[in-house]
């Protein structure tokens, strides 16, 4: 199919940005939020893997740019897998635990969208390690 | 559709598939589908990352970690460990030579992190093969502006007023060169890229085309619709078979989406492109020698003028461009040219691609801004020399080029100011040297390229190269005469001056300048039968320090040519008459007793 417009070539180029972006999030650093889903053996025993794979649904259904969504080895909370660690820019990171592929909706949902942290699975705020 | 959470880039280069990059291709996709991830995880061959020097690359995205060195084996490792657990493979990750510290991104590399990549953007991101992912990154969007938008004219103007000048070493503005050919009357014009990249060292233009053969397609017709040209072809060398079936796959997919073709975004510009192989010559570089062989004739130079933007291929006014020169063209259009002037020297705008190579610890493709200190690039970008040795001088410019010394690290490259410390930009081939390293050796090395690459056309370098080498092998040989240097000079001055192209013009460059910085390395040569570093085995004697020698017999075991005497615990000796420098004793003795010439 020939291409004849400028708007056209921007339409094949807005389909297939949606497949390589994930390319360009990683490179300009700055005001990326980051999503750490643990994905050591605990973790995938848990069910991180439907978490992660809910997590890039929802962040394509919500058509969300700036952000990442990163796996981990184990962070040491096997007892609350599936874990998730939230790192919004100028925020303290927070730890979530437990999250089943609806609560992973929910962080994106409340925590990433509107910023209200989602109480009931937190593990550990100001989550730093040494 | 399957959607993919992660990329992981295998560098499609020539360099790192020459070191097994498909089989790890291949093993990638064989472990992730055994796994049953493959329809998470993407594999995706990409074009040259530069990091030649630790090839072949596997970098996976988002999280942009960058492995160094992969073997095919390690695919499994790679799967198990960072895809399925998410664990770096902490010994794949490269290692900051001088901190000896392990990154795993590459922008918090040394190497990367000094570059500033315009012609360079696409490569190792996009998969080179895949016109939708060039697409994506704004590929063709410069094009549909200049056709929709703007006049022939206007794009000069850009072009003009961007400061981009002819990156294959003659530095002509390239807008120049397009307006000239604009200007010319008829409405047969031709539009060439110049894609022979002859230069010894030199690979840029191949990891262009490579790794983002769009941008040329894209960039050629941009000139097209500047110049009037309808017609691009694309003259480029035989030996180049991964760039020529990436550059054949390009245009069938353009063709395909009418990006090259009968009115092309629907505004009546026709424009299409062929290729011409060339056998490899040197001196097709040459733009009016590259002509003739695309006719078909011998590829030989003709004197300018005519220029060929008045009487080119065909007899037709035709613009000839470097492959690098094309892929700065779509940026400087989609960014304007106040940006792309904004970055360089006062003369040199933009940025450079550098072939970085020999004796530093990052080997490979370097592109940085015009104005660029060597230091940056060989300390901060090179990671400083191999082995802890000391810097003794660069050489850029290939066979056109000359030796720069130690006094002008600190240099901001550009055009001038390589002209005058006595070397050139040439096409960007930069060559590294140390302690270890014999000036007239090198000299002698380009010498013997330039004589058996002269096409023969004019006098002056067929026959002057011929002789300027012979008394540099003489030399090496340890049968230089005292008249030597001065014939030398003569004769490359005379070379220089009267040669009929480039190639001739600038051939005695390596000898003139190595002469000039090193002359007393020439006199040890000639006066004193010595070759200072011991490059030249027939002017280096090894001997044996009798102070330190114990007689413990290790230099005389492993002597190819049983060159030493001498019993146990007794001082050796090494006969010089019979010695060929091979260096094996010093090598083999830990009493430092051996002596190296």
């Amino acid at each position: 199919m020939a291409i004849k417009s400028l708007d056209e070539l921007k339409k094949i180029r807005d389909n297939s940005l949606k497949k390589v972006n994930l390319r360009e999030s990683g490179e300009n650093g700055e005001e990326i939020i980051e999503m750490m889903v643990g994905m050591a053996t605990c973790g995938i025993a848990a069910g991180a893997r439907e978490t992660l794979n809910a997590i890039l649904d929802e962040i394509e259904a919500k058509g969300i740019k700036n952000i990442r969504v990163v796996q981990v080895g184990c962070m040491g909370y096997c007892h609350s897998e599936p874990t998730v660690q939230v790192n919004m820019p100028g925020h303290e990171p927070i730890l979530y635990g437990n999250v089943s592929a609806k609560v992973a909706k929910d962080i994106i949902e409340k925590h990433i969208l509107n910023g209200e942290l989602l109480d009931e699975n937190i593990l550990i705020k100001t989550f730093n390690k040494a | 559709m399957a959607r993919y959470r992660s990329h992981i880039m295998v560098c499609g280069g020539t360099g790192c598939v020459s070191a097994e990059s498909e089989a790890i291709i291949e093993n990638l996709k064989a472990e992730l589908k055994s796994h049953g991830y493959d329809n998470e995880i993407k594999v995706v061959k990409t074009g040259c990352f530069g990091f030649c020097g630790q090839g072949p690359i596997v970098k996976v995205h988002p999280e942009n970690v960058f492995y160094v060195k992969v073997k095919p084996e390690d695919a499994k490792e790679i799967i198990e460990e960072h895809i399925i657990k998410g664990r770096r493979v902490e010994r794949l990750l490269y290692e900051e030579p001088m901190l000896k510290e392990k990154l795993d991104e590459s922008s918090k590399m040394n190497f990367y992190k000094k570059q500033y990549r315009i012609a360079l953007r696409n490569c190792g991101l996009i998969n080179p093969e895949d016109v939708n992912e060039y697409i994506a990154f704004r590929g063709y969007e410069a094009l549909g502006q200049v056709l929709t938008e703007m006049t022939p004219e206007e794009v000069l103007k850009v072009m003009k007023d961007s400061g981009l000048r002819g990156r294959g070493g003659g530095g002509f503005p390239t807008g120049l060169k397009w307006e000239f050919t604009a200007k010319q009357p008829g409405n047969e014009k031709y539009i060439m890229c110049n894609a022979d990249e002859g230069d010894p060292g030199a690979f840029m233009d191949r990891s262009i085309l490579e790794g983002d053969p769009h941008t040329i397609l894209e960039a050629m017709a941009i000139g097209g619709y500047a110049t009037g040209a309808n017609h691009g072809i694309i003259y480029i060398r035989a030996e180049y078979p991964l760039a020529i079936k990436r550059l054949d796959i390009a245009i069938e997919q353009a063709r395909e989406l009418g990006l090259l073709g009968d009115d092309i975004f629907g505004t009546g510009f026709k424009f299409d492109i062929e290729l011409k192989y060339g056998a490899g010559a040197f001196v097709c570089g040459e733009e009016t020698a590259l002509i003739h062989s695309v006719e078909g004739a011998r590829g030989e130079p003709t004197k300018k003028p005519p220029f060929p933007s008045v009487e080119g291929y065909r007899g037709k006014p035709t613009s000839v461009n470097n492959v690098e020169t094309f892929a700065n063209v779509p940026p400087i259009i989609l960014k304007g040219s106040e940006w792309f002037s904004s970055i360089g020297t006062e003369k040199s705008k933009g940025t450079k691609v550098f072939a970085l190579a020999g004796k530093v610890n990052n080997v490979g493709l370097v592109e940085v801004p015009m104005g660029t200190t060597l230091r940056e690039i060989i300390y901060d970008i090179g990671g400083g020399i191999m082995d802890g040795k000391d810097f003794k001088a660069v050489q850029t410019g290939g066979p056109s080029g000359g030796v720069i010394t130690v006094a002008d690290l600190d240099t901001p490259i550009d055009y001038e100011s390589l002209k005058a410390i006595g070397s050139m930009m040439g096409s960007g081939g930069m060559i590294v040297m140390d302690e270890d390293d014999c000036m007239v050796n090198i000299a002698k090395f380009y010498l013997e390229f330039t004589q058996d690459e002269s096409c023969g056309k004019c006098t002056p370098c067929r026959i002057g190269t011929k002789r300027m080498y012979e008394i540099l092998a003489r030399i090496t040989e340890g049968e230089g005469k005292p008249e030597d240097i001065d014939n030398l000079k003569q004769l490359g001055e005379m070379i220089k001056n009267t040669a009929l192209c480039g190639l001739g013009q600038t051939a005695p460059n390596p000898v003139l300048s190595t002469l000039h910085y090193f002359r007393n390395e020439y006199e040890a040569h000639i006066k004193d039968k010595r070759c200072l570093t011991g490059s030249c085995k027939a002017l280096s004697k090894y001997s044996i320090d009798p102070d330190k020698c114990i007689g413990c017999t290790a230099c005389a075991r492993v002597c190819p040519v049983d060159c030493i005497s001498g019993k146990v615990k007794e001082v050796h000796v090494i006969d010089a008459e019979k010695c060929i420098a091979c260096g094996a004793c010093y090598d083999a003795c830990k009493f430092d007793a051996v002596i190296k010439p």
